[in-house]
């Protein structure tokens, strides 16, 4: 089973690589972006057939190590 | 007074700690590996600047997960006093040992220059040489110093005057040209609730002799060795 896990900065916490890209894709000359959030994806490979057990064993991995729940939010997908 | 410098792979300021201790407290601190379980018997542990697992994840999100960090957290919860330098102060919040998280500075960029930090109180042990208000010099050499916490732990930490530095101008105001990273409120240190762990991304330890231009950072080991001698 296949879990990607996307990281991304909560909301009101200020993304200073977003902000980076925002200005640059500006420079580049493309019009309609109003906000740039980078984040972070990360894709696992687990030995795991159960689906809830899966999902409850990286939930705990985001808690402990992936994410930094005090600036950043997480959301899983399994496959 | 006996202390230790936890060595992570990829710190690189472990051996200035440990210059800087032996010069102004007159003891060789012991040079503990990550992967060691227990720290030895000491009064002070020192978490050093670096870029410890080539920044990886987060910076000090993986050396907080290293065996040693047990300990550490471990017997700074019975009140061992933790000073925390740059990657250090990293580490100490990713390890939940201080509020808040460092993140990337705001204008992106690497900072390597001195910056005017204020001494926020003096009644300290890591503070008492220095003068309450006093204006310091201190080196900064980050990529991520960007203090940030919640409204509510910041009210907190105001509140509880846990603010141990704070960077500032000329005239001592923590004003938004001082301000080198972005950092909420201008915040470059933070103590824990019991005032015994510190962390902080200045590093006082590189400013401890006229040699190496200044010596601003004494104070703060003058200070550690005159509380825990």
């Amino acid at each position: 089973m296949k879990a990607r896990i996307t990281v991304t900065l909560k909301t009101g916490v200020l993304d200073p690589q977003g902000k980076a890209i925002e200005h640059a894709l500006e420079g580049l000359g493309f019009a309609g972006v109003d906000e740039v959030r980078q984040g972070k994806l990360i894709e696992l490979d687990l030995t795991d057939t159960d689906k809830d057990a899966a999902m409850t064993r990286v939930t705990e991995m985001c808690e402990k190590l992936l994410a930094n729940t005090v600036i950043e939010n997480y959301s899983i997908e399994l496959e | 007074m006996r202390s230790s410098v936890i060595v992570f792979p990829a710190s690189n300021c472990d051996r200035d700690a440990s210059v800087a201790l032996e010069k102004i407290t007159g003891s060789k601190p012991s040079m503990v590996w990550h992967a060691e379980s227990t720290v030895p018997e000491s009064d002070l542990i020192v978490l050093p600047g670096g870029f410890s697992f080539g920044d990886y994840l987060r910076s000090g999100a993986m050396a907080a997960q290293s065996p040693i960090m047990k300990d550490v957290i471990a017997k700074a919860k019975t009140g061992v006093p933790v000073l925390g330098i740059c990657n250090g102060f990293q580490v100490l919040v990713e390890s939940e040992l201080l509020p808040g998280a460092l993140m990337r500075n705001r204008d992106i960029k690497f900072l390597c220059k001195h910056v005017q930090l204020k001494v926020e109180r003096n009644d300290t042990i890591f503070t008492s040489q220095y003068d309450q208000g006093e204006i310091i010099t201190i080196p900064i050499a980050h990529h991520d110093g960007n203090y940030f916490a919640s409204p509510e732990t910041l009210k907190e930490l105001e509140g509880d005057g846990r603010v141990a530095f704070r960077y500032v101008d000329d005239a001592g105001n923590a004003s938004a040209d001082a301000n080198p990273n972005g950092s909420q409120n201008n915040i470059a240190g933070i103590y824990n609730k019991d005032m015994k762990v510190l962390g902080l991304m200045p590093h006082p330890e590189r400013l401890i002799s006229q040699e190496l231009g200044g010596t601003d950072g004494v104070g703060l080991f003058e200070s550690l060795m005159e509380a825990l001698h």
